[in-house]
């Protein structure tokens, strides 16, 4: 297409201008992060790499950062595990009650946080398994285990039949195809599924900070909202802790990104 | 829906059919672990919160039954009305000026194939992936009364304008709301961008042909073309809108008095702080319907005008 050379330059300057208005907050919070903690640091220098240290250990980010391993790990492997199994059901076989277990399934992807998390806290306080590691990464592994089915259907669904019917036609069973034939076929849609439960479960905040009131399985987000109720005086610390939360999950994204892309615009529910 | 040719194969096997039939429970079985962590930790808990929305519970001694009085609650109490008159203003900050936004900028990026625009996607999406208490932490920053955006308003001479804006009654809520569009925009554009590419280019052509300006040329081919990424684009961020407690927990609390509260931070404060189980119950699954209903209207209206 030809547009005049004015139109190209007003094109750059709109690109460039809103590239800058996303880039203005993260870059404001590295610049702080790197800043002077406080008046006597601010007399040695300007560019302060050791608060990253400083805001680990006071903010305790080490045992944090572990919690959202842990909760990552448990959430991502079993929510992937189910999801396979169930979008392998969904997407390839036909039985009864088919379609109304699979809009069970879809009822969860609409389903907000806010509303279950009343009752679980109280119900599982009342046997006794608020504050378990289980107790936090459980609702998530349903959360993710409504949008998985729904995701891996699809990929089950667009693989062609006759993979499965000549497979079928050897001998193969069930279990044999979706291991050695349709597992290692689906990696591409496997890892957007693995990359997207990673990033929600990771920046997850109110099923944390209900189901663990004690702060025993307080994850890395949590954390940063507690130091920031800790230290209200200076931004260096805080700023350099938020980073930290957040850096997994960037780095992740720039590595992956397509996945990220592709998963959250045809994640969206259509049906 | 189902693939035909497995259904056929299957009658070409006969020795096999009975020992299918008699598989007749896979299905359950491969679906049954998934089903089972489903149910108990999302169905129960949803049929649950119903159950509870309908008693007066403080989260510790006896309920009592109300009946549908914490749901007529929510248009009697004042600061549930209010909550949910923010939620209406974040559906505009989040969906409605990101789409509005996303349109033109994508419209503008499709018509002139400018270079460095996959650098540009990568950038622009970035807010999505950035856990919201970070993005908090970020933008509290720069509304602080001696952050960023204080400094450049005295900067520029306009000094009278600078204000605590996070602490302000009028100013907070389009001030947080303002975040959830910097979420919001960059997820939307990138979506039309992938629907305007589709765009084939003969129909530019032929508008151009017939004299048709870059305004008429987005009017009535651009945007009717990206009808269902609109959808996908409106859907997402509204549903995204009436999801946010993170912000809100990190920014203001709701705070000042109630003008920036909203619904999912009303559930959290009656459930957790001030011991009205059963109103953040009612509260949580009013949300759950109007998500429902969002959604469905939202498909609706993209569908009757396609």
């Amino acid at each position: 297409m030809r547009v005049s050379a004015t139109e190209r330059t007003l094109n750059y300057a709109i690109l460039i201008g809103f590239s800058l208005i996303v880039l203005t907050p993260v870059a404001s919070i590295l610049v702080a992060a790197f800043g002077p903690a406080n008046a006597s640091a601010a007399r040695e220098g300007a560019f302060h790499p050791g608060n990253f240290a400083t805001a680990w250990v006071e903010g305790r980010f080490g045992q944090y950062m572990g919690t959202s391993v842990l909760v990552a790990v448990i959430v991502v492997s079993l929510a992937v595990l189910l999801s396979i199994l169930s979008g392998y059901a969904f997407g390839t076989m036909s039985f009864r009650g088919e379609q109304v277990l699979f809009y069970l399934f879809l009822l969860g992807i609409m389903v907000p946080a806010e509303a279950i998390i009343v009752p679980l806290f109280f119900d599982l306080r009342t046997f006794g398994l608020t504050d378990t590691v289980w107790a936090v990464a459980l609702p998530q592994v349903a959360q993710s285990v409504a949008f998985g089915t729904y995701w891996m259907r699809a990929y089950f669904k667009s693989v062609n039949p006759s993979i499965m019917d000549a497979a079928r036609v050897d001998g193969a069973s069930k279990g044999r195809i979706l291991i050695s034939i349709l597992v290692p076929m689906g990696r591409p849609a496997i890892t957007t599924m693995v990359v997207l439960m990673f990033m929600w479960t990771w920046n997850e905040f109110l099923i944390p900070l209900v189901m663990s009131p004690s702060g025993e399985f307080r994850t890395a987000p949590l954390g940063l909202a507690f130091f920031q109720g800790q230290y209200t005086q200076g931004t260096a610390l805080l700023a350099a802790a938020a980073v930290m939360v957040a850096l997994p999950v960037v780095v992740l994204y720039f590595l992956m990104q397509r996945h990220f892309i592709k998963g959250m615009l045809e994640g969206a529910v259509k049906e | 829906m189902r693939a035909l040719p497995r259904a056929s194969s299957t009658i070409g096997a006969p020795g096999r059919h009975t020992a299918r039939q008699g598989l007749a429970i896979t299905p359950y079985l491969f679906i049954a672990p998934a089903f089972i962590v489903y149910a108990l930790f999302m169905l129960y808990p949803l049929a649950r919160a119903v159950h509870l929305s309908l008693y007066d519970w403080d989260g510790l001694s006896l309920a009592t039954f109300v009946g549908t009085g914490n749901y007529t609650d929510i248009l009697a109490d004042t600061r549930l009305r209010a909550a949910f008159g923010h939620a209406g203003a974040f559906i505009f900050f989040y969906a409605v000026l990101p789409c509005g936004i996303g349109l033109v900028l994508a419209a503008v990026l499709t018509r002139a194939k400018v270079r460095g625009l996959a650098l540009f996607r990568t950038l622009v999406f970035l807010p999505q992936v950035i856990a919201m208490v970070v993005v908090s932490v970020a933008f509290k920053q720069i509304y602080a009364p001696d952050g960023l955006l204080n400094s450049v308003l005295r900067s520029i001479g306009l000094d009278g304008l600078t204000r605590a804006w996070l602490g302000d009654y009028v100013f907070s809520l389009p001030a947080v709301g303002l975040i959830g569009s910097w979420v919001s925009t960059g997820l939307v554009t990138v979506l039309l961008l992938a629907g305007m590419a589709r765009i084939p280019a003969e129909l530019f052509e032929a508008a151009r042909l017939d004299g048709a300006g870059a305004v008429r040329e987005f009017l009535y081919i651009i945007v009717p073309s990206v009808r269902a990424e609109l959808t996908v684009a409106l859907t997402l961020t509204i549903v995204a809108s009436l999801k946010t407690f993170d912000l809100i927990y990190m920014t203001t609390s709701g705070g000042p008095g109630s003008s920036t509260t909203v619904p999912s931070y009303e559930v959290y404060r009656r459930a957790f702080e001030t011991g009205q189980v059963g109103s953040a119950a009612a509260i949580g699954v009013t949300l759950t319907v109007i998500i429902f209903l969002v959604t469905l209207a939202v498909n609706r209206v993209s569908e009757r005008g396609a």
